[in-house]
């Protein structure tokens, strides 16, 4: 059965502010299901939308699938329960920085180092909305919010930079309003076998506004983000004459033609290397020394939780003559009374 | 010299010793071969909560206690006859336990000036400073000889003497007239890959048995008849385990794939090792990144289709309180099993009281209630967990499932039953959408049970949202006040009437009269001892003990009402009887209340109704 955007919307009044941010991520994804269920053969019914607590939180509401709207930082976790329960089950996390850095900081990172095969959708606002505007995990060092009026004096989290200490095996990076690009990366994220983790950058038009748009205003955004894409050159700006080379041990931005920087001197990204060294860097990339990578940044393969719960349940099995409770009360140490 | 072998009608031992010593293995031996004989048995396992506390210590002293009888044993027993000692720490420390004739066993080497003093004695002679005066005393000098067998077995001192609680078990045997074999075959099974442990395990326990045949001090020996039991397949079980087996049964009874996701924690964690066992019956276990995730993987797990279980103690079940909210409002089954421990905070983690009632009952935000039930021995751990997860599954509701270290812990023979008398569970699941039912409405609910029906995940045409905000029959997000407290009656209601499946309360002794013994939980074998020596004694009270907490069995009321005189027997400072109060306040309760990290002794029930009747 093919689908169209219109069958993942449900009935429910969406009631982000206007000119949020999630708005255009909801489209994004409604339009990468289609193509999704079409390339991996899933029905609608296989899909379950898990949320936390926020204004991202909302999202399964907005879709007409399967959704669970959960409790604060515990998506990680409730979806971890379903894949396991259910590994036929296609599951996305809907997240927040507060909800998935703040509160549910740890079921985050046990989902990425566990590899479990979900899709991690992670809107990163750098505030929080729904509590009315408190300073997140996210928030950029200095920021006055009401709960730091003289600026907070935390050292933000990056959640790329998480995931690959968590031994993440995909992480990827949008902004709200590349809505292809967002479209795109869900569809990678589908793909891959494994936690994805898809952050986006995302506004918040009243507490948090225009948060990211040193780097994502139209103007100026091809000069200060770069779309990684596997085996092309780390080549960016609205000229295509910016690139990234390995400079000793570190990353450096250059302009090709000059100081007698070639294309040939170019980084080539390899999202595929199980070595995560490279992929730290480019998560770690901010302006203005960098721009600010965008698409997916690490997709390596390696086992994941779920099947090797599902491999583990059939060897035991195989080796065991016990097929139901009967014969297990029965077996070991026993004693008969006639 | 030949030794006249008396019957007794059941006998307490209490082996003790330094946590590293090996109690615990030492009297699960002993009460295994006790059952394997045929005896019926109770066990109690007491000990501290660090592993290796300071050697030689009071704070390191490890107990296991063993009631073995030739007909029916409730309780592990007040006080012990036969008291394993071995070091002066742990003679110290249980002296309060001894029966006035008991026998002592003690490793008399470990009483020299270092471990008297460890130990805090003042003078050489602690059983002078302890009044050890009229009890029998077998005293060898077990660390030096266990210490000589090693070099003869070709092992060093060390690693031998390792073994000398074996020696002590020789001797209990010996007194007892038991058979060594089942000790053997386990020191074989277990030690198969060395044999120098092998044979010194087997020396030290076949010496500490010829030594009881030639000391003086043991002039008689005895011997407990097998009881008379149903004919049956019988093995030991703990309530741990017991719990495992029978969430394990329900899943096989339900057809819904058994799903635990959970955290260790003293006392309940033996429940989690238990299940991930069982992967060749299809159980899946996941240790989680804390006690939080634990309930969530389960609530992820129910949503998904799972009969899904979560294990923990008290501080665990603070932990999980908010997501035990979700539970409720999302009207998903799960089964909770809180395994008691003494409180507050860490408290004592290895010691067992009733003190979760209270948090069981409102420990949560909000209007939130859930069913709760207590199992009453070991062995009604299967069946209690089997209910539980029945409960939670037909009803669509989280279910506490309120254990106690005691019965975790504690061990006694079980007749293993078949499970074909056991009711199949019929979860309430949807395949199809209604008649006049647009799409799935989640919370329309069964007319009589107000039940609501379950869609799985990969149903088609059936997708539907739950979650923690309040929503209306038809699943949508809703803070009309209206339907706000609708739900909240209908969620409450819907727990009051799982009291029409469960079965009527039951009286133990007195039908009607003055007095009513109250008791829920753990306690019953004490209470059941209880009443029968207060029977024996001419005293006559029935005894009303609950394992359906919430809701109550239809009858309590009107068992109430036949009895002048309600008296509830708990673990703590009395949350049974205030629910009582609350549910039925027309009736006037006295309450005898124990927070020592401890079990009753049958001796201050007796004593408490006494103290009414005279």
């Amino acid at each position: 059965m093919k689908f169209t955007p219109q069958d993942f919307k449900s009935d429910q009044e969406v009631k982000w502010c206007p000119g949020c941010g999630d708005h255009a991520v909801l489209a994004a994804i409604q339009r990468a299901l289609p193509e999704i269920s079409e390339e991996l053969g899933y029905s609608r019914e296989r899909y379950v939308f898990v949320s936390g607590i926020g204004c991202s939180s909302r999202f399964p509401y907005y879709m007409k699938t399967y959704g669970f709207h959960g409790i604060h930082g515990r998506a990680a976790a409730i979806a971890t329960g379903m894949k396991v329960a259910n590994p036929t089950l296609s599951v996305w996390e809907m997240t927040g920085d507060g909800d998935s850095l703040a509160i549910g900081g740890n079921h985050l990172i046990h989902a990425i180092r566990r590899n479990i095969d979900i899709n991690i959708v992670l809107f990163n606002n750098r505030i929080y909305g729904l509590t009315k505007g408190q300073y997140s995990p996210t928030s950029q060092w200095g920021s006055v919010t009401r709960t730091s009026p003289y600026g907070t004096v935390e050292h933000p989290f990056n959640p790329g930079a998480l995931s690959m200490g968590a031994r993440g095996t995909f992480f990827a990076r949008t902004l709200d309003m590349e809505l292809q690009l967002t479209r795109e990366l869900m569809i990678e994220a589908a793909r891959h076998d494994g936690t994805s983790l898809v952050e986006v950058l995302q506004n918040c038009v009243i507490f948090n506004d225009k948060t990211h748009s040193i780097i994502s205003n139209r103007e100026v955004r091809a000069d200060r983000t770069i779309v990684l894409r596997h085996g092309e050159p780390m080549i960016y700006g609205k000229d295509k004459d910016k690139g990234l080379i390995l400079d000793g041990i570190k990353l450096k931005a250059v302009t090709i033609g000059k100081d007698g920087i070639t294309k040939d001197d170019i980084l080539v990204h390899n999202a595929e290397e199980q070595d995560h060294g490279v992929h730290m860097m480019l998560c770690e990339m901010q302006w203005p020394e960098f721009p600010v990578a965008l698409g997916v940044i690490r997709r390596v393969k390696d086992r994941t939780y779920d099947d090797m719960v599902r491999d583990q349940l059939t060897e035991v099995a195989n080796k065991s003559q016990i097929r139901c409770m009967n014969d297990m009360l029965r077996s070991g140490d026993t004693w008969v009374v006639e | 010299m030949p030794h006249k072998v008396i019957d007794v009608q059941d006998v307490v031992i209490r082996f003790t010793g330094d946590s590293g010593d090996g109690m615990q293995l030492t009297g699960s031996l002993f009460a295994d071969t006790a059952a394997f004989f045929g005896n019926d048995i109770t066990t109690f396992p007491d000990f501290p909560a660090e592993i290796r506390a300071p050697q030689g210590t009071l704070s390191g002293v490890s107990g296991y206690q063993v009631h073995i009888g030739s007909s029916a044993v409730y309780t592990p027993g007040d006080y012990c006859d036969v008291l394993v000692a071995m070091n002066p720490a742990a003679l110290k420390s249980n002296v309060k336990w001894l029966k006035p004739n008991a026998t002592i066993i003690v490793d008399i080497d470990t009483f020299d000036e270092k471990g008297l003093k460890k130990a805090g004695f003042k003078t050489d002679d602690a059983f002078k400073e302890l009044k050890i005066t009229h009890h029998n005393i077998i005293a060898p000098p077990i660390t030096s000889l266990t210490a000589e067998s090693a070099a003869i077995v070709g092992l060093d001192p060390k690693s031998g003497v390792r073994c000398k609680n074996m020696f002590a078990l020789g001797i209990c045997y010996f007194l007892y007239n038991m058979s060594m074999d089942h000790t053997i075959n386990f020191i074989q099974k277990k030690f198969v890959k060395d044999q120098a442990l092998i044979n010194m395990n087997l020396k030290v326990l076949k010496d500490g048995y010829n030594y009881a045949g030639t000391v003086e001090a043991i002039a008689d020996t005895y011997i407990v008849k097998p009881s008379k039991q149903e004919p049956g397949i019988y093995r030991n079980i703990n309530g741990n385990i017991a719990v495992a087996w029978g969430l394990m049964a329900a899943s096989e009874k339900s057809g819904r794939p058994l799903f635990c996701g959970s955290y260790p924690i003293t006392p309940a964690t033996a429940i989690l090792e238990e299940l991930a066992l069982h992967k060749d019956l299809g159980v899946k276990t996941l240790q989680c990144e804390d006690e939080i995730a634990g309930i969530c993987t389960s609530i992820g797990a129910s949503y998904a289709g799972s009969l899904a279980v979560t294990t923990t103690s008290g501080p665990g079940l603070s932990l999980k309180s908010e997501a035990l909210g979700l539970a409720v409002i999302a009207e998903l089954p799960l089964v909770l099993v809180n395994v008691q421990r003494g409180g507050p905070s860490t408290g004592i983690p290895t010691k067992t009281e009733q003190t979760d009632l209270n948090q069981a009952l409102y420990g949560r935000n909000g209007e939130c209630p859930v069913a709760i039930i207590a199992p009453h021995s070991p062995s009604h751990c299967f069946q209690a967990a089997f209910y539980a997860a029945k409960h939670a599954l037909e009803h669509m509701v989280p279910v506490i499932l309120l254990s106690e270290g005691f019965l975790g812990n504690g061990s006694e023979p079980w007749k293993i039953p078949d499970m074909k008398d056991f009711p199949t569970i019929n979860p309430p699941l949807a395949e199809k959408l209604d008649d006049n039912e647009p799409y799935f409405y989640p919370f329309r609910r069964d007319p009589e049970t107000l039940v609501r029906r379950w869609a799985l995940p990969g149903t088609p045409n059936l997708e539907h949202r739950v979650g923690g905000l309040e929503k209306n029959h038809q699943g949508a997000v809703s803070s009309d006040p209206h339907v706000h407290e609708q739900m909240v009656h209908e969620r409450a209601e819907k727990i009051a009437r799982i009291a029409h499946v469960i079965p009527p309360q039951e009286v133990i002794g007195e039908q009607e009269g003055d007095i009513l013994m109250v008791s829920w939980g753990g306690t019953y074998g004490h209470m059941l001892s209880a009443e029968s020596q207060l029977r024996a004694d001419k005293i006559k009270v029935g005894l009303a003990h609950f394992d359906y907490i919430n809701p109550l069995p239809l009858n309590t009321e009107e068992i109430f009402k036949r009895f002048k005189k309600i008296i509830v027997f708990e673990l703590n400072s009395g949350h049974f009887v205030n629910y009582l109060r609350a549910k039925f306040p027309q009736f006037t309760y006295m309450q005898y209340n124990k927070i020592q990290g401890q079990p009753f002794i049958v001796a201050e029930i007796v004593e408490a109704i006494n103290k009414i009747v005279t």
